[in-house]
């Protein structure tokens, strides 16, 4: 009886998510929107690196830096040669002349933070747990150095700006309106590509090499090719992500993926649940409000310091750690089951 | 003689599956008890029981007249039972010397080497020679020699030993049952031994428990036990 | 051959002194990861903002009038405390889970320890002061700051006290034996829950001279031991995650390596020290996993 409506009802909540997803612009402030519109990227990377951690066991520290990859060929893309000369750069001549549509640059920066970090993840077999942690924070830390240092690609420092994009078409809504859209349906794409290769046969390759790689191997399952399979499509989705970052806020520079943000997006990932795609959006929500709030909480008349955020991220993770390892998803999960217990008992 | 280690009704479970249902035994001051079995009878469980590294579930273990608290070896130790567990437990990192170290440690480390390192160095000369050794290249023989000058360094009033003979020479086993007596004759040390070889426990015992899953079956003097039918063909092959 | 640039000994001798003074914090602190490590299987992510924190912590007390030294004692003891506290309270409930349990939660401490530092003291960057006095001697046509000398003398000497420490007391040699093997330690009477919380009290003190002695040239700012852990990390990892010599060599080595790197090889330069270092890090992991003085470790189903 339960399998019967558990995913019925899962469905269900899935619909009511797009139709409020869908319905939310006619509500709510260009500014409220904008913030919505990162919830729809965060979720972008937060789902990437769910695969890889939550689904595969792989600790990333290096998000950020896989989002930076994206975020520079989008922007590299939309400017072309040309554009990099109207800034007053000197562009590498590996850039094409004319620029893209800033749409179509999304799936090619995915292409190529995806190939990166399928690279990375060779020589990330090597490593577990902590070491790749600590690589991968490594790769963070050192991202912005490199961004700076090849300034022909990246436009050092300064940072690139990029033209305003419009919705396509002669479709008449403004660019906060088109940003959001154009956000979250590439969200609810990626959202079903992911849904669709965990609940497969990736996916238990995954999970079984996650819970013990010697089984997995004994199993016929090579760690070796779903480990950098994991590391791959994981940073494609955080190259996605990037893109559509840099898009939203027409600049990039190699100081707009910090390490922070890599820190921030693992504790996200735990925050919302690890192994739990609906526990991402908790996770994207967090991540978008959870500073904001923290800093100036809501009805109280107080106003904190900027770094109240990241304390009472760290102070959230730290119990979600210790008390609650299911993250919100688990929390959603003890809370709805007498709900659908009632549902299906009726049905 | 008065009961210095009493067992009763000890019961001990790993995970869902019980290994002691219920032992009762006791161990008398100066005396050396034999612990007979065949595999998986919960000879080395009891051990773990006493010592701590196991809890029990069930029943209670005084010694000297105290209540042993389950699970908290560490205080077993001070109390002054030295368990020399299956497969040694030495730091193999550690050198010959440091080990003995260790051992002294339950009794404030520097005051009781100075003590007791020369009276245990009587029965094992070899040790103060090769103390900078590494205790995991020593050989089998001598690493179950050092694990248990290791345990007298102590000053123990209960030793536990768990197989003592298990992969060693004959002569070896032999040297160390004698050191094990003669350290009982000497200071009237209490010794419990949880052996296979019941041949050489029966010689060193006064008295000797058979455990038969995980309870006891038989109990008696060795020499009673020597003319035990079922013992003879079970554990002494005669 | 001609070398790229004019070569100069005296210059050559300088980036050796200066890369040994920076490769010693980098041992320090490698040593405090190895320590913990060692004893609590545990890499703990927030060893560097505890050390950053414990630094303004000293600050602090040299601003209102306490002199160096003092301050630098007291500092210690009270990241010792911290130290002891934090193993206690929020590493003993995972103790026995899954790693990744016990680094995404230190990476919580990381965040929040970080966010306090600059909640309480700001996030602008302040002047340490340094114990030592701003001049370099001169031998022969060789020039070596004084700053460099001291820096290393105090880490190195802090790390000769602790291999006193292990090597000769009781108390020493129960930490060790813990860390070889928990179960029989506790056989011999050892309570090894206090010997891991000292443990972690051992490490962030040895974090704190490594913050205090970094301070007067990375300046003191929230983030200032960020790139100093990843460092030594690399130092540790280098050496061998499990032994202590391993991590004091491979801390002194990465901070030769990296100084020259950055000042004979043009491409490298200023910026690219760090993934210069992440480079040879991943090199040495994928020859050698266990690193240069690691022990081989047998996976288990």
């Amino acid at each position: 009886m339960r399998r019967w409506t558990s995913p019925a009802l899962q469905g269900l909540v899935l619909a009511v998510a797009v139709v409020l997803i869908a319905l939310l612009p006619r509500f709510t402030s260009e500014f409220r929107l904008g913030q919505f519109t990162y919830v729809a990227i965060y979720f972008v990377a937060l789902l990437g690196l769910n695969i890889l951690t939550g689904y595969n066991g792989q600790i990333s520290l290096g998000h950020a830096a896989f989002m930076g990859i994206g975020g520079y060929t989008a922007a590299v893309l939309i400017l072309g040669r040309k554009g990099f000369e109207l800034l007053g750069q000197h562009p590498s001549h590996v850039i094409p002349d004319h620029g893209m549509r800033a749409v179509f640059t999304i799936p090619i920066a995915g292409l190529v933070a995806g190939a990166t970090g399928y690279l990375f993840g060779i020589p990330a077999l090597r490593l577990g747990g902590h070491s790749l942690a600590l690589a991968t924070l490594a790769v963070a830390v050192s991202f912005p150095a490199v961004a700076k240092r090849f300034e022909h690609l990246t436009g050092g420092g300064g940072g690139l700006s990029l033209p305003l994009p419009h919705a396509p078409l002669g479709w008449h809504i403004s660019t906060p309106h088109w940003l959001y859209y154009e956000a979250w349906v590439s969200a609810g794409i990626l959202f079903v590509v992911a849904w669709l290769l965990v609940r497969g046969r990736v996916g238990r390759a995954w999970r079984a090499i996650r819970d013990g790689e010697i089984a997995a191997v004994s199993s016929g399952v090579s760690p070796a090719v779903y480990k950098t399979l994991a590391f791959g499509i994981s940073a494609a989705y955080a190259g996605v992500a990037g893109a559509l970052f840099a898009i939203q806020v027409s600049y990039i520079n190699p100081d707009t993926f910090p390490v922070t943000l890599s820190i921030l997006l693992l504790a996200s990932v735990v925050i919302g649940g690890l192994s739990s795609l609906s526990g991402v959006i908790v996770g994207a929500l967090v991540l978008e409000f959870l500073p904001i709030y923290a800093q100036a909480p809501p009805l109280l008349h107080l106003h904190f310091a900027k770094q109240a955020g990241p304390v009472v991220f760290g102070i959230a993770l730290m119990v979600i750690v210790l008390l609650m390892p299911g993250g919100a998803a688990s929390l959603i999960r003890r809370i709805t089951r007498p709900v659908t217990g009632a549902l299906a008992r009726k049905g | 003689m008065s009961t210095l280690l009493e067992l009763r009704g000890v019961e001990a479970r790993y995970g869902p599956i019980k290994a002691l249902h219920g032992v009762s035994l006791t161990v008398s001051e100066g005396e050396i008890v034999a612990l007979l079995g065949a595999n998986g009878a919960g000879k080395t469980t009891t051990l773990r029981a006493v010592s701590g590294t196991v809890r029990h579930s069930g029943g209670e273990v005084v010694f000297a007249g105290k209540q042993l608290v389950s699970g908290r070896p560490d205080a077993v130790a001070r109390a002054g039972i030295a368990h020399v567990p299956e497969g040694r437990g030495l730091f193999a990192q550690l050198s010959v010397w440091e080990n003995l170290r260790m051992g002294a440690y339950v009794r404030g480390e520097r005051r009781t080497l100075r003590q007791e390192a020369p009276r245990v160095c009587q029965y094992f000369p070899w040790l103060e020679r090769r103390r900078d050794q590494q205790a995991g290249t020593l050989s089998g023989g001598e690493q179950q020699m050092l694990a248990l000058a290791r345990a007298l360094v102590g000053r123990p009033r209960l030793l536990m030993l768990d197989e003592p003979s298990l992969g060693l020479a004959p002569t070896i086993v032999q040297e160390i049952f004698r050191i094990v007596k003669q350290c009982n004759a000497d200071d009237g040390l209490a010794v419990l031994v949880v052996e296979q070889n019941a041949n050489v426990a029966l010689d060193a015992a006064a008295r000797a428990y058979v455990l038969e899953v995980g309870q006891v079956a038989i109990e008696g003097e060795s020499a009673e036990l020597r003319r035990h039918e079922g013992i003879r063909k079970s554990y002494l092959g005669y | 051959m001609p070398l790229p640039l004019a070569f100069i000994w005296s210059e050559f001798a300088q980036q050796v002194t200066g890369g040994l003074a920076a490769g010693a914090i980098y041992a320090s602190l490698a040593l405090a990861l190895v320590l913990i490590y060692q004893t609590t299987n545990v890499v703990n992510f927030a060893q560097g903002e505890m050390a950053t924190f414990t630094t303004y912590i000293a600050w602090t007390m040299m601003k209102h009038g306490v002199s160096y030294w003092p301050a630098f004692v007291l500092t210690l003891l009270i990241a010792f405390g911290g130290g002891v506290a934090v193993e206690r309270v929020l590493i003993r409930p995972v103790e026995h889970r899954p790693e990744i349990v016990i680094v995404i939660l230190t990476i919580g401490m990381l965040i929040t320890i970080n966010g306090l530092t600059g909640w309480i003291w700001g996030a602008e960057v302040k002047a340490f002061d340094s114990p030592f006095p701003n001049r370099s001697l001169v031998l022969g046509n060789v020039s070596i700051s004084i700053q460099d000398i001291g820096t290393f003398g105090v880490c190195l000497g802090t790390v000769a006290v602790l291999w006193l420490f292990f090597r000769f007391t009781t108390l020493g040699l129960a930490m060790r034996s813990v860390a070889f093997n928990p179960d029989a330690s506790r056989l011999m009477g050892v309570r090894v829950g206090w010997m891991l919380a000292l443990g972690w009290g051992l490490a962030a003190a040895l974090g704190s001279v490594a913050g205090m002695m970094a301070a007067p040239t990375v300046f003191l700012d929230p983030d200032m031991m960020l790139v100093v852990l990843i460092y030594a990390f690399a130092a540790a990892v280098l050496g061998g995650i499990d032994s202590p010599v391993g991590a004091v060599v491979g801390g002194l080595l990465l901070g030769v390596v990296i100084n020259l790197l950055g000042s004979y090889v043009s491409f490298v330069g200023q910026e690219l020290r760090l993934p210069t270092a992440l480079a040879v890090l991943l090199l040495v992991l994928v020859i050698r996993p266990t690193g240069l003085f690691g022990r081989v470790v047998v996976q288990r189903v």
